[in-house]
């Protein structure tokens, strides 16, 4: 699949642009600041319904305007979608697909799959496990959609189980009872959705496994093998939901009294993480500085492969934010070779001599918000 | 900015469901262009609202007397009751014509976020009139959302002891809806069709 087209208000640095796009290496050059990765967070906001830069909405508004639009055009074969999303920080967001108002944003998820590698993705590594539990949600979505609704429907029975943890912290025995009266229909409902998300993300990791510890075999040859393992926060022997099911509600009940204590949800997949090592060791607070880039760069692009095993409409968009200065020139040759026949690759630079030649492509400079060809 | 009582007007105006800025400000220009008489008339029924229209002691619906027109209808099966959240969803199921028992208002759903318990909600009501009255069966009629599942579970569970009949509407409603948004025939099956749960 490919964008033919861009169209964004007050998104961004934006309050109006409009850009047509074609399959193949486009790189989008201009001086620090001007917009360009504005552009591209655009795009693969279409496609995953968030930014690779920011957890929230708000600064991807214009500066003091209510909402942003971003509109894109999808190709595949002879049949182009048209995505819309408004961008509303203050309440819900709205979805178009083909002019069409969708019930919920996240029916547009599943039809413009994108893949991003970014210097952020260094956090893959070095970060917190919320950002490789970002990482896995962000892949299981456009894989397959319908996990959105499992993850947000998750996310609101955990609030409401917090809240009621935390109702019960200062009040002591008075209503106790009334707490522990409700906290099983939440309990239940935590491990319904929790399950779910659990063998999804097992499954998940196992899939991408493969693909992982072959492309960093090519991208650092002499390095020892790169593996993932999926540390979930409700062990059992065999992952399917009749058994972490059983699992969780037994480690609910083990738990409760600390949970009651602190006023916190113990357990579940939103404690969950993602172990990367390299040979016998872990790459966090292992791994070089280059090596981290390589471990980074070896899961944006193992998950491309498996999102293009996985999908009948080719292969995804591949955005390259503002990478090849920081790539040695193995590295930089590695991702030549493998993006050479990638459909539609999107590349941001501030110098265009950071760019392979052999990958530049299209040309779009971008100043001031103005986007041209030339 | 207006001046005074026309900018006061519209930021109450603005403080209504469903009524942002734009909408107040024409609607209050609106009132400024009716005749007066048409303005007092509303503003009387506003007024004769809130003074005259109560709650239903036994349903918890809104009603002018302590009782109800459809707990004071006779022809209308006593032993089954239709447990909702809001009063207002008493005409959705009424517009299906396929419940002829009577209604028992909750007044909301279980929801920690918003300090809401079954505490908050009239759910002591409903089990004394489980056990009061002649009652064979509970429908519940909560939204199939996250919270109206939760309290459907939990009304389950209370009203387990008591052996009566708990049902819950039928799948087929939009998962994630709310009954309000759903057509006649959607919900007449999905009346038609409930379910066991207790
Ligand atoms: N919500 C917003 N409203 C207005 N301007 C914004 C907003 N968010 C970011 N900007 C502006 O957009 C510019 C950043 O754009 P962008 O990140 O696309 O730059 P870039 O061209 O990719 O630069 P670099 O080469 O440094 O990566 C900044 O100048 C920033 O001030
Ligand atoms: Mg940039
Ligand atoms: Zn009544």
């Amino acid at each position: 699949m490919h964008v033919i087209s861009l169209a964004a208000v007050d998104f961004r640095s934006y309050s109006f642009v409009e850009i047509e796009l074609t399959p193949g290496v486009t790189t989008f050059v201009g001086k620090n600041g001007q917009g360009k990765t504005n552009l591209v967070e655009a795009i693969s906001y279409c496609s995953t319904l968030s930014s690779h830069r920011v957890s929230q909405d708000l600064p991807l508004v214009k500066l003091n305007q209510p909402r942003a639009i971003v509109r894109t055009g999808v190709k595949y074969l002879e049949r182009t979608n048209w995505l819309e999303v408004e961008i509303w920080p203050s309440k819900t967001n709205k979805a178009k697909l083909n002019g069409s108002e969708c019930k919920k944003t996240k029916d547009i998820l599943g039809i413009l799959k994108t893949i991003t590698f970014s210097p952020e993705d260094l956090i893959l590594v070095k970060g917190d496990p919320g950002d490789r539990r970002s990482f896995l949600d962000d892949l299981l979505i456009q894989k397959s959609p319908s996990y959105a609704g499992v993850k947000s429907d998750y996310e609101r029975v955990l609030k409401q189980r917090n809240a009621l943890l935390k109702s019960a912290a200062p009040a002591k025995k008075n209503n106790l009872e009334s707490i522990l009266s409700t906290l099983s229909i939440w309990d239940d409902q935590l491990i319904n959705f929790g399950a779910q998300i659990i063998v999804a993300k097992h499954e998940l990791i196992n899939e991408l496994l493969p693909f992982i510890t072959k492309t960093y075999t090519e991208i650092a040859p002499q390095s020892s093998e790169l593996s993932i393992k999926y540390l979930p926060n409700v062990e059992t022997m065999d992952v399917n939901i009749t058994e972490v099911t059983k699992a969780m509600q037994e480690k609910i009940n083990l738990r409760q009294q600390d949970e009651l204590i602190r006023g916190l949800t113990l357990v579940g997949p939103h404690r969950d993480d993602m172990e990367i090592t390299i040979g016998q060791m872990p790459a966090k607070g292992y791994a070089s500085h280059g090596e981290t880039w390589s471990v980074a760069l070896s899961l944006k692009l193992a998950s491309f492969d498996l999102l293009k095993e996985n999908s009948p409409a080719g292969d995804p968009v591949l955005i390259l934010d503002d990478v090849f200065a920081e790539l040695d020139n193995d590295r930089r040759n590695q991702l030549i070779h493998r993006v050479k026949d990638v459909e539609q690759v999107l590349i941001t630079a501030a110098v265009l001599e950071d760019v392979p030649k052999e990958l530049i492509g299209k040309k779009l400079f971008v100043k001031d918000g103005k986007v041209e060809e030339l | 900015m207006y001046e005074g009582s026309l900018q006061d007007l519209i930021d109450a105006l603005g403080k209504l469901p469903g009524v942002g800025p734009k909408s107040a400000q024409r609607l209050a220009f609106h009132f400024l262009q009716t005749d007066s008489a048409t303005v007092q008339n509303l503003a009387n029924l506003l007024l004769e609202v809130k003074q005259k229209v109560k709650s239903c002691k036994t349903c918890g619906a809104v009603s002018e007397t302590d009782s109800c027109n459809i707990c004071n209808d006779t022809r209308r099966d006593v032993s089954i009751i239709c447990v909702i959240e809001e009063a207002k969803d008493i005409s959705s199921i009424e517009k299906t014509r396929e419940f002829k028992g009577r209604y028992h208002v909750l007044g909301g759903v279980i929801s920690p976020i918003d300090g809401i318990g079954p505490d908050q909600l009239r759910i002591k009501e409903l089990t004394s009139r489980v056990t009061n009255e002649e009652i064979k069966e509970v429908i519940v009629a909560t939204n199939p959302n996250l919270e109206g599942e939760a309290t459907a579970a939990f009304l389950v569970r209370i009203l387990e002891p008591s052996g009566v009949l708990v049902t819950r509407l039928a799948s087929g409603l939009p998962v994630g809806g709310e009954l309000e948004y759903a057509d006649e025939v959607t919900l007449g099956r999905a009346l038609k069709g409930r379910r066991q749960v207790s």
